[in-house]
């Protein structure tokens, strides 16, 4: 049953998983000028995610991600002249250029970061909500990392943990069909139903289709709140598809991928999805989203202008922030 | 008073436990065991479960959600039953905890203090004998303390849990139950500074955690017979007190550097070169290292006695550096 719909409320998921798509086409175009440089993850694709299970999120509660993290950071309200600018490696980026596209951190959007060892960052997660709990906060803590970090050790012992101390953590595994060339029915001994790994430690796990916002929203909203009142922890499995390579060096298909296989997924891209939705609930115009990709367009654009204008780190903040010294 | 390094430890996280609702206590068998090596002894009736957290034996799952309590403001203290099963944990102590700061733009940190005992103790075997000091002082973005002493141990621990960056902590089994004089009341002792354990001209010896007893006891042996050395205990690894080990070298001109670990990549193949770049023309000879073996460590005793440095072998490297027999 599909709730009540809200104009604004659909526009404003529209124009964020907009933004995700037209920022990161646009750190393409960027890495092949070679203006962002080393790994680059695109997002495109997997959107839905990222806006819809933020979208349930309070501003003051914890997000963290893994190394495919430009989506979360943007869905979370940063900056995207700042994430920009972090790419480009410059001292305006929301790290200063010392984390880069992986290692995306903004603590004042509450996002705790991207990171880059796969399955590293869950533990982590485990702590930011046991520190809530302590704290006697009202807070969540929300974790994105992909299937093919499912399998991992650490993925495992956060899992016991965080179901053994109910800790208020929800665990989204965006589960895009592959780690790298690999397809999880080659990685994961579970693949035809990962969230039973989550399963296996107690705790409550649904799947969702990741192509719809509405849909991952809906079901975050309905663990965010139970999380809330600390009956966490919860397991999201969002099915979705990324339509671009691993990372650039990595070609959208004809390597592990058929061309077919990816075109057939392209139709449930989630914009197209929302879009549809919108239309046909008569929420939206096509003069809307007109007016969307164009205020979307002069962010990104912004975004880079200012990117490109800003200085690099000068050499005397190399060795800044290796302690903390007050 | 005098007390052993293990009340000591257990005085210094009590201290600061009461002192900050922050400052948390989490590992296996701190709580209801009491600590393996009962250093958190009374701890769990003092200040109750939700500080006081055992764990299950996942190293590197409970070491990564101290790290992220830090990020969120709170003051982990992760107690290892050994250093050995850092390794399982050494993905998040190093991509982690150490890299979060920098990684961030200074936007996070992490105040973690890592602690449990380093080193060899008897015949336990090859995968609980490591002194494993010299991986972590590798690591930009971590603090590193050897305390040999229970008054050092106490002022440190305290240091190291009022730091804003993630520390490791190495203690001994074989110094839990030694026992020195601790001050009275509070005190702490700052990180990265050194001291003179025993003043002497002749040469310099430098020595940290166990090693410093069997270097003092050495001095002793050596002064009786007439060479008055002088020991320096850096107790922080790092940040190094170099400027105490140079100033000590410009005196005596000799310097023998004794720790248990592997001597291949060890601590006193770096503090060596440090101390040749600062004060090559006060040398008189070539500096000595007196180290472990580069084998795994045997079980059996006599293997094993063989495989740590001894005080015969510390004895004959200051002989060897002053010319005597």
């Amino acid at each position: 049953m599909m709730p009540r719909m809200d104009r604004n409320d659909v526009l404003f998921l529209y124009r964020q998983m907009l933004l995700i798509r037209r920022f990161e086409e646009k750190s393409a175009e960027m890495y092949a000028l070679a203006k962002i440089a080393g790994f680059l993850h695109l997002y495109i694709g997997e959107e839905a995610i990222a806006v819809g299970a933020i979208a349930a999120l309070r501003p003051d509660d914890y997000a963290i991600s893994a190394y495919r993290d430009h989506g979360h950071c943007l869905a979370r309200g940063s900056n995207p002249s700042q994430v920009m600018a972090e790419l480009f490696g410059k001292a305006t980026g929301l790290c200063q250029g010392k984390g880069g596209s992986m290692h995306l951190v903004d603590v004042s959007r509450r996002f705790m970061g991207g990171y880059a060892i796969v399955g590293g960052h869950i533990p982590l997660a485990t702590g930011l909500a046991f520190a809530t709990k302590y704290q006697q906060l009202d807070l969540v803590t929300v974790c994105f990392f992909g299937e093919g970090a499912l399998p991992s050790g650490q993925a495992h012992e956060a899992l016991n943990l965080a179901a053994l101390w109910k800790l208020p953590v929800i665990f989204v595994c965006e589960n895009n069909r592959y780690g790298m060339g690999t397809p999880s029915e080659r990685a994961i001994a579970l693949y035809a139903d990962v969230a039973g790994t989550a399963r296996s430690y107690g705790i409550m796990a649904e799947r969702v289709d990741g192509m719809d916002v509405l849909a991952v929203r809906d079901a975050m909203r309905r663990v965010v709140e139970q999380a809330r009142a600390g009956q966490g922890p919860f397991f999201i499995e969002a099915m979705t598809y990324r339509f671009m390579g691993h990372s650039m060096s990595d070609p959208a298909h004809g390597h592990y991928r058929t061309k077919e296989e990816v075109d057939e997924h392209r139709k449930r891209d989630p914009l197209v999805l929302l879009k549809q939705t919108i239309l046909g609930n008569n929420l939206g115009t096509e003069a809307d989203f007109i007016q969307l990709e164009r205020e979307v367009e002069e962010v990104v654009t912004a975004a880079v202008t200012f990117a490109d204008a800003s200085p690099f780190p000068t050499p005397s903040a190399l060795h800044t922030d290796v302690m903390r010294e007050v | 008073m005098v007390m052993s390094y293990r009340e000591a430890l257990n005085q210094a996280m009590r201290e600061e436990m009461r002192r900050d609702s922050r400052i948390f206590l989490i590992g296996e068998e701190v709580g209801y065991y009491q600590g393996a090596f009962k250093i958190s002894k009374g701890f769990l009736e003092e200040f109750g479960p939700q500080r006081v957290v055992d764990t299950p034996i996942t190293e590197a799952g409970f070491t990564g959600l101290a790290i992220g309590a830090a990020m969120a403001g709170l003051h982990p203290i992760v107690e290892l039953m050994t250093m050995n099963f850092g390794i399982v944990a050494l993905d998040q102590i190093v991509n982690n905890a150490a890299k979060m700061r920098y990684m961030s733009g200074g936007q996070l940190s992490v105040p973690l203090v890592i602690r449990g005992p380093g080193s060899a103790a008897h015949q336990l075997g090859a995968q609980h004998s490591q002194s494993l000091e010299a991986w972590f002082c590798h690591v930009p973005g971590l603090k590193v303390i050897a305390p040999a002493t229970p008054h050092d141990a106490k002022g440190l621990l305290k240091s190291a849990i009022r730091d804003h960056n993630p520390a490791i902590f190495i203690e001994a089994q074989l110094l839990y139950g030694t026992k020195g004089e601790v001050a009275d009341g509070e005190y702490t002792i700052p990180i990265g500074v050194g001291e003179i354990k025993r003043a002497g001209h002749d040469a310099t010896i430098v020595a940290y955690s166990k090693m410093l007893l069997l270097a003092l006891e050495a001095a002793d042996h050596l002064s009786r017979e007439g060479i008055e050395v002088e020991v320096i205990d850096p107790r922080t690894l790092k940040p190094l007190d170099l400027p105490m080990i140079v100033g000590s070298v410009k005196k005596t001109g000799r310097l023998v550097i004794v720790e248990e670990g592997w001597r291949f990549c060890g601590l006193g193949a770096q503090i060596a070169e440090s101390v040749y770049a600062a004060a090559f023309d006060h040398l008189d000879a070539p500096i000595q290292r007196v180290t472990g073996e580069d084998v795994p460590m045997p079980y059996s005793r006599p293997l094993e006695d063989a495989a740590v440095p001894d005080k015969a072998r510390i004895i004959e490297a200051v002989k060897t550096l002053c010319g005597a027999q």
